[in-house]
């Protein structure tokens, strides 16, 4: 039996992909080549006319220390949201992966979260710690913590990371769970015939089969932070305060529409385009090599 | 070394399905006990209750006279190989075979000394720093025996070891395994669909269907007398011809509803010959005829179209459709009332 599909009229798999490949080019290489044109020009204070000053706008993003600042904040932001998102999605992965009563309703649960869309996610955390408002910044409050985002740049940075690594958790969720529910019984089951306890048998023997799974989660998580948070921040902080919470992604739009300077912003684009490329171009490499075994 | 001793167990699982149904079970010391049976019949749940695998809904499990009913897999001092091998992907073999050592916390020389060995033994030395995925069916299994072998359990638990693997090497490695069991004189018990495997194999042959114990004994004990029809139609290769008995043969032989007799004990007689004493003859309609080489199997039925087969070693194979006398004599005859359960003779 033939195992590739075989068409018949020569141009019917072309117009299948037409549709796919007419969203990409609209969507995506459209918007993108006139970033990366827009990243030459300069436009004047009225934006009325634009002129081509070559990398003006690159060697002006470098040399302002506040990029930098920025970079710092992202960075902080990115590992924090990864970490936190990670670890907790494995905790309740492990914990689900027990044979409990109530395993499917447990589980489903934990998904929902992740249809929550990222604004809406952002003003509920907003309430919750509200420091007028909120429940738990009351509660923050009776502890004896000065609990205040709208001012402190520390607790605002705290506040977005907890929002955007909770909407995280459900999809890490669900990528461990199915990586536990990979692994073969038997081997579980061997190693503690081998006198290995449970604590013991997660890091020596799911912890390292589950590595596939966390590199890929790795990398997804840091795209997000990086890109995906951008509802979220602008809901909770609007990057603030004092820029405090302003990410990679933020800045550009604060730059570009808030600020109007879309030459500045096109080229911050452009740079970030650069990481979410080197970012998959890592991906892939890893994901064809499967990491450990 | 000790011995297994079973009591009373009974698995009822959480949907309200008993795998096991009530099973006595003495293992001696050093002995090889195999349990066979269907797919079902509950023998890899024993397995896994002697393991500690699954917890028992009723009864006693000693090893080497101590209760081990709530004790963790870990503190029964068994190692098992399971029908996949289990081996951890991510491990060399000397890894492989030195993690139970090292989750005991044994010396490092001492792990060192017992791997090499365990690797020795079993041929798997030039494997030791590869990865399980890079080894054959047969090295996995090595390396899955190796692994039980190291830690000096007093009793192995072998889950179908053999079934993943081709027929050629299945008799290789069984052999082995019965090697390996006897120059460690360690109690196994294993688990086994396969009653050639369950022949070769045991000291102590355990025929299990519907999570009970149908016969308990030596191999060809069980292979002579078997004590009920599931056993007589289980064990052998071809099966037993098992016939409904007719009226007149009931008669004869004391109520019989069944009469057994095995495919190697029908002889080949001259047209008409009169049945020897005390046993049966036969008019067979031949219907197949399989050839092995160094006997062939004769397909056919009798007169009341009761389905037969002849093992018979000899060149002249009758053709499709002849007509042949047969005869079997009384002491090959076996006889089972109509509950399948063997008569005395």
């Amino acid at each position: 039996m033939q195992k590739r599909v075989f068409f018949t009229h020569r141009f019917l798999p072309y117009w299948l992909i037409a549709p796919q490949i007419a969203v990409t080019l609209v969507f995506f290489y459209w918007p993108a080549s006139q970033a990366v044109w827009q990243s030459f020009l300069l436009e004047d204070a009225f934006g009325l006319s634009s002129t081509f000053v070559g990398f003006e706008n690159y060697r002006t993003l470098f040399s302002d220390a506040s990029y930098y600042q920025t970079i710092l904040t992202t960075l902080v932001f990115a590992t924090a949201v990864t970490l936190i998102s990670l670890s907790a999605a494995l905790l309740l992965a492990v914990q689900a992966d027990k044979p409990l009563r109530g395993a499917t309703a447990y589980r489903t649960l934990l998904i929902w979260p992740y249809a929550v869309a990222p604004a809406v996610a952002g003003v509920l955390w907003l309430f919750m710690f509200h420091p007028s408002l909120g429940v738990v910044a009351r509660g923050l409050r009776h502890l004896g913590i000065a609990w205040n985002p709208m001012l402190d740049g520390d607790h605002a940075m705290i506040l977005v990371v907890l929002a955007a690594a909770w909407k995280q958790i459900s999809y890490n969720f669900l990528f461990f769970l199915a990586g536990l529910q990979a692994i073969p019984k038997s081997i579980i089951e061997a190693a503690a015939i081998d006198g290995a306890r449970p604590a013991r048998r997660f890091w020596t023997i799911v912890f390292p089969l589950l590595s596939p799974t966390t590199f890929f989660l790795l990398v997804v998580n840091i795209v997000y932070a990086f890109f995906d948070t951008f509802g979220i921040i602008d809901a909770m902080t609007g990057g603030g305060p004092a820029k405090a919470t302003e990410t990679l992604v933020y800045k550009v739009f604060a730059d570009g529409r808030l600020g109007g300077d879309l030459g500045g912003s096109a080229a911050q684009s452009v740079v970030l385009m650069i990481i979410v490329i080197g970012l998959t171009a890592i991906q892939f490499r890893y994901i064809e090599r499967k990491v450990t075994y | 070394m000790a011995g297994v001793t079973i009591s009373g167990v009974r698995k009822v699982y959480a949907g309200g399905i008993e795998a096991v149904k009530g099973i006595d079970l003495d293992v001696p010391d050093g002995a090889f006990c195999v349990l066979v049976g269907p797919s079902g019949c509950g023998k890899s749940t024993l397995l896994r209750l002697v393991a500690g695998l699954e917890t028992l809904s009723a009864g006693d499990i000693s090893i080497g006279g101590r209760l081990v009913n709530d004790r963790e897999p870990a503190e029964r001092d068994i190692a098992m190989v399971f029908q996949n091998y289990a081996l951890y992907p991510h491990m060399s073999v000397y890894d492989n075979l030195a993690y139970g050592l090292r989750n005991r916390k044994t010396p490092k020389d001492e792990i060192d000394k017992r791997v090499r060995e365990a690797a020795r033994m079993l041929e798997i030395s030039d494997y030791l720093t590869r990865k399980p995925r890079e080894l054959s069916g047969g090295q996995r299994q090595r390396v899955a025996m190796g692994r039980a072998i190291v830690r000096r359990p007093q009793v192995f638990l072998f889950d179908e070891p053999l079934s993943n693997l081709d027929a050629k090497l299945r008799v290789s490695m069984r052999v082995e395994i019965r090697r390996l069991q006897r120059s460690l004189a360690t109690t196994a018990i294993y688990v086994t669909h396969d009653q050639l495997e369950a022949m070769t194999l045991a000291d102590l042959l355990v025929v299990m269907n519907g999570g009970r114990i149908e016969q308990i004994g030596a191999p060809l004990d069980v292979y002579r007398r078997p004590q009920t029809t599931f056993v007589a139609a289980f064990i052998g290769a071809p099966a037993m011809n098992l016939m409904a008995a007719s009226p007149s043969e009931a008669e004869r032989f004391g109520g019989a509803a069944t009469i057994g007799v095995r495919p190697e004990h029908l002889a080949f007689a001259a047209a008409g010959t009169a049945p020897p004493d005390g046993g049966l003859a036969f008019q067979l309609t031949v219907a197949a005829v399989e050839r092995l080489g160094p006997e062939s199997l004769v397909y056919g039925h009798d007169g009341m179209g009761r389905d037969l087969v002849v093992r018979r070693s000899g060149e002249d194979d009758p053709p499709i459709g002849a007509q042949i006398a047969l005869v079997a004599e009384r002491e090959h005859l076996h006889r089972f009332d109509a509950a399948g359960e063997r008569l005395p003779v």
